[in-house]
């Protein structure tokens, strides 16, 4: 099993009465909310954690796109995985990612992808998200009734712009371009990076990660419980498809807080669950449904009830239901594992073998945790957890891992000591 | 109030519900946000005097799928016009109202001959930074009656499921007509139509619900003012977006005293 160390780069200092006072997180959240000289400290902390992921033999950091959300401070995560790319030297780099639709030209993300494979020696997983309804029709106004659309299309279009060897003209419906050619080209050439799809619950999504052979990703917030028939209904689908049950196929998110004794991990991790579920999900309900953003099969199926429990939970609609914000109901929920070393090491075995995941994205940061916790809790995992799960799947490959250069054809990337500088 | 006759026509390939009603000289009608999932009093008083011919937009209840295959405003516009046409609407009056009032005045201003004499009633199309219009896509569910009709009940009654309506599709439709509007004029509603107002020569009414909470009545002296024939604003009181639900009577005999 591989288990990825994702960060969301929460801002950590919503004020208490945040809920009251705000109306949504999320799209309209207020800018004097925000002051530059904190979060000045926020991104480097939450950088230095993400490297701190990396020396503890984490398999990837991952790292995400949203835009105006007080809970995503990455609107480009390519600026962060670029970073990492130099400060990292064997961990996969994850980036979860960038949605398609909202690059003008698209060759854009080809181009970025490119140079994050490129620097990093070929450790880029490039994701391809179609993105929120809030980040993309709301804060970057993009017409939800065209998004797919324009999604699809411009996921051909990097593709080929990975992939043909010659300047190719693309006459899309979307999108025109005489000459595409992009430089640099990905170093994952064969045929390209691994493509993952953060996707919600619809079959439409899994029948064409089935067909393009691609990961799919259920990256929600509410844990495994929630997670548990979403992710039946995907390995029901493959079976149907006639796919193996490989769990490389998938990925899937989990929060963690790991301590020395169960109780030690509530007095740590209940704050920032809190936090995190209290405050960064209080998104105004009217940004959660714009018309056309939900396919018409997708609707369908949910009024039919056709589709398991989960596939509701993938539809923001119905998310609403999952509202719990106190600790004892976030645990018992299941969105946050928490206990100690023993007891995490024995729900994550059943996460992956209930929900047959192999990619397991861990946040072991969320909310407002310090970087002192995030480290405790980061450490602890990969020292006490970690060499107790990795065996898991072992005798499935990963076709979809990143393939970077032989570690000694890579670029020796000196060290960084600020300390040294100082001292000059 | 007796049925409507119900035809169909093809644009694109996909079926557009007509609905005809009435005698008298041809008046066409586009409606408006949320289009007609159903006949409306309205519609009946306009058919007092006129012959009544509604054609269903691309992707509002009537217009099936057709909104699907269209990805430019161009496209929405030949797509009108080509629904004109088979309705058998070309040279006759239109009327067209909030959305379907905004493809009124672009028929007007870009097929001068397809119109005749022109109303409208607080047609999208154009946005003012300084009196923003609302958002009609980012609404709680329960906002929404208050936000199109002065009095509520009346949006409520428009999208109610009737008796054996399909418990599943409809609310689908409901959705694909917020969807369709919002194909057309996401995210302001501004498709820069002010450029092409002084274009329409067709003498023009426009009407505005006094209590209109989606698009503010100051936008109907914008309309007025560019409108290059003679055009005239009038407020209907007690009325909100769509003045047809709130108002029918007065919302119609403004309308037939315009068209004469």
């Amino acid at each position: 099993m591989k288990l990825m160390w994702f960060h969301l780069m929460p801002y950590t200092e919503l004020p208490d009465d945040f809920n009251k006072k705000h109306p949504s997180v999320w799209v309209d959240i207020h800018s004097s909310l925000f002051d530059p000289r904190r979060a000045h400290h926020m991104y480097n902390d939450f950088m230095d954690e993400l490297e701190y992921a990396a020396e503890c033999d984490f398999d990837a950091v991952c790292v995400n796109e949203h835009h105006s959300n007080g809970y995503g401070l990455m609107p480009s995560p390519n600026l962060i995985a670029s970073s990492l790319a130099r400060r990292t030297t064997d961990t996969a780099l994850c980036v979860m990612g960038n949605s398609l639709a909202l690059y003008n030209p698209p060759t854009r993300v080809a181009e970025e992808f490119a140079m994050i494979d490129c620097i990093s020696g070929g450790r880029l997983i490039a994701g391809f998200p179609v993105g929120s309804p809030m980040d993309t029709c709301y804060a970057y106004g993009q017409n939800p009734s065209l998004l797919r659309e324009r999604y699809y299309e411009a996921h051909d279009l990097v593709k080929r712009a990975w992939t043909e060897k010659d300047t190719f003209a693309f006459s899309g419906r979307f999108n025109q371009q005489r000459y595409v050619n992009i430089w640099p080209r990905p170093i994952q050439s064969d045929p390209h990076p691994p493509i993952w799809i953060p996707g919600g619950g619809s079959i439409e999504t899994w029948r064409w990660c089935a067909e393009m052979d691609y990961v799919y990703c259920y990256l929600s917030y509410y844990g495994y419980k929630a997670g548990l028939a979403t992710m039946q209904g995907f390995w029901k689908e493959m079976e149907k498809l006639g796919k193996d049950r490989n769990p490389y196929r998938a990925g899937f998110l989990q929060f963690v807080g790991v301590a020395e004794s169960r109780q030690q991990a509530l007095d740590l991790y209940t704050e920032p669950a809190e936090y995190f579920y209290g405050r960064c999900l209080h998104v105004d309900a009217r940004f959660a449904l714009p018309p056309g953003y939900t396919t018409e099969a997708t609707q369908r199926a949910g009024i039919e009830g056709m589709m398991t429990k989960a596939a509701n939970v993938a539809n923001p609609a119905t998310k609403a239901a999952l509202k719990a914000t106190n600790m004892k109901d976030i645990v018992d929920g299941g969105y946050v594992l928490i206990g100690s070393p023993d007891e995490v090491i024995e729900q994550i075995r059943h996460v992956g073998t209930s929900l047959n995941v192999g990619h397991l994205m861990l946040l072991l940061q969320y909310g407002n945790m310090s970087k002192d916790t995030t480290k405790y809790n980061t450490r602890l995992f990969a020292e006490k957890v970690m060499p107790h799960v990795k065996d898991l799947f072992s005798d499935w490959e990963d076709k979809w891992w990143p393939k970077p250069m032989a570690k000694g054809q890579r670029a020796a990337v000196p060290a960084f000591r600020p300390q040294t500088v100082a001292a000059e | 109030m007796s049925e409507p006759a119900t035809t169909t026509v093809e644009v694109n390939g996909f079926p557009c519900r007509v609905w005809t009603k009435g005698s008298g000289p041809k008046l066409g009608v586009l409606a408006g946000f949320g289009g007609l999932p159903r006949w409306i009093p309205f519609l009946d008083e306009l058919a007092k005097a006129r012959t009544v011919i509604v054609p269903s937009l691309p992707g509002y209840p009537g217009g099936a799928l057709g909104h699907t295959a269209l990805d430019t405003h161009l496209d929405w516009l030949l797509a009108v016009r080509q629904l004109l046409d088979r309705a058998g609407l070309a040279g006759s009056d239109l009327l067209g109202a909030s959305v379907g009032g905004s493809f009124a005045a672009e028929m007007a201003a870009v097929f001068p001959g397809t119109v005749r004499k022109l109303a409208l009633i607080a047609p999208f199309g154009l946005f003012d930074e300084a009196d923003p219009a609302a958002d009609p896509w980012a609404q709680r569910r329960d906002n929404v009656p208050a936000l199109m009709c002065a009095d509520p009940k009346k949006w409520e009654a428009l999208v109610a499921p009737p008796e054996g309506a399909n418990s599943i599709e409809w609310p689908i439709e409901m959705v694909r007509a917020a969807e369709a509007a919002a194909r057309a004029f996401w995210p302001l509603g501004n498709t820069r139509l002010e450029k092409r107002l002084p274009l329409i020569e067709a003498a023009t009414l426009v009407l505005w619900g006094e209590a209109d909470r989606v698009l503010p009545p100051s936008y109907a002296k914008k309309f007025a003012t560019a409108i290059n024939g003679a055009a005239r604003t009038q407020t209907i009181p007690n009325a909100g977006h769509l003045a047809y639900l709130d108002q029918p009577e007065a919302v119609a005999k403004a309308v037939l005293d315009h068209l004469g």
